[in-house]
């Protein structure tokens, strides 16, 4: 397995993974406006997936992108953990997203630049929706943690819950070192910096206050998940998985 | 049509209306990137405005059609992504057919359809499909779409 084909897939595997919890808002979001918002936010991250996967397929030649997405088991999805979480509530929703969504925007600004021109292409591209996902969770974040005492109490909730789950982005192994020192990747650990900025920013707006950095989850990236995924994937796999080479 | 001749082939995908958007058509939404005619064969460049527009599958489809209803079999259709699909491609003309139509076309400010007036609010981000967002004119008071800026 090539060092960029694994490296694309972690991109492909994290859009998917987080696409396929937006999607289970559908129907079920809090007001009609936002049922429709967190289902767009869905196919934008259904749709950079399929970019990545495709571009991971013509790497790897042997699998298409459809087969990596639905035919692989937990072990060999390398996304982070923090979009495996579940849903919970809506708050818990906006607090995960937003965390996510400011690494995304960070590191897709940063891979917009890569010497790999399908990489920059489907960054550049990417980059145009995340901007517009972080300008939503960040709306939410600010109206919640500003809004009622509940609602601040339960967003507040959620930040010190997911915050074990933000190490991992900003992790460096040695597949990123090395498409580091080709030009090729990002370098993580020059991310943490902008991240706090929009984070510290948002959550003083939001009159949420940052958590404690405490022990970090980790692993993802090595195919190393949470309880949560095996169930995502058992939804999100079951008609391939049951009725092989299925077509509509 | 095995002449390479690329100018009608722009021709006849202007006639292929956007899907979701029928009064304006793929080329003048800006999804049509290139013609070109390579080895006998004419290579059309498509780029999708979302990563995860639906509308693309159909894009393909209706262009298809369209081509082999006049005869071209003599092609392939490219996706590409680099450059990013954004709102700037759009002409003065095509974003007035979208205001006839209904929808406030892509700008700094958002002006009523409607009645023109400058003052509209926004309801949502988002709206039935990726491309626009929802809002309404505090003048008149009626409701309509958007087309984002990207």
């Amino acid at each position: 397995m090539s060092s960029l084909f694994n490296y694309t897939l972690r991109i492909a595997d994290s859009s998917l993974i987080l696409g396929q919890r937006m999607s289970e808002w559908c129907s079920k979001g809090p007001t009609l406006e936002e049922d429709i918002a967190l289902s767009n936010i869905a196919l934008d991250l259904f749709g950079q997936a399929n970019g990545f996967y495709e571009y991971a397929a013509l790497l790897d030649g042997k699998k298409s992108a459809d087969e990596l997405a639905f035919l692989r088991n937990e072990r060999e999805f390398f996304n982070h953990q923090i979009v495996e979480l579940e849903n919970g509530h809506f708050g818990n929703t906006i607090v995960r997203n937003f965390l996510h969504d400011a690494f995304s925007f960070l590191f897709y600004t940063q891979l917009a630049n890569s010497k790999d021109e399908t990489l920059a292409a489907l960054a550049r591209k990417s980059l145009k929706e995340v901007k517009y996902h972080l300008r939503h969770s960040s709306n939410w974040l600010i109206r919640l943690g500003d809004g009622t005492e509940e609602s601040n109490e339960k967003v507040q909730t959620s930040l010190e819950e997911n915050w074990q789950f933000i190490g991992e982005l900003f992790e460096m192994d040695e597949i990123d070192t090395k498409l580091l020192n080709a030009g090729i990747g990002v370098d993580n650990t020059a991310l943490k910096s902008g991240w706090d900025d929009i984070v510290n920013n948002t959550l003083k707006k939001a009159k949420l206050s940052r958590p404690e950095d405490g022990y970090m989850a980790t692993g993802g990236k090595k195919g190393m998940h949470t309880e949560y995924l095996g169930f995502l994937l058992a939804e999100m796999q079951f008609l391939q998985r049951a009725y092989p080479d299925a077509k509509w | 049509m095995q002449n390479g001749n690329t100018n009608k082939i722009w021709e006849l995908l202007n006639t292929v209306p956007d899907p979701e958007i029928p009064v304006i058509s793929v080329v003048e939404l800006g999804v049509v990137r290139d013609v070109s005619f390579l080895e006998s064969t004419y290579i059309i460049s498509i780029t999708p405005t979302y990563s995860g527009c639906p509308a693309v599958k159909t894009f393909t489809d209706d262009i298809t059609n369209c081509l082999q209803e006049n005869g071209i079999e003599n092609f392939k259709i490219k996706k590409v992504y680099s450059p990013a699909w954004t709102t700037d491609w759009m002409s003065k003309q095509t974003k007035e057919k979208l205001r006839n139509y209904g929808i406030a076309p892509p700008s700094k400010t958002v002006i009523c359809p409607r009645c023109n007036s400058k003052n509209t609010a926004l309801i949502s981000e988002f709206g039935a499909t990726a491309c626009k967002a929802l809002y309404k004119c505090t003048g008149c008071l009626e409701p309509f779409e958007f087309f984002k800026c990207i």
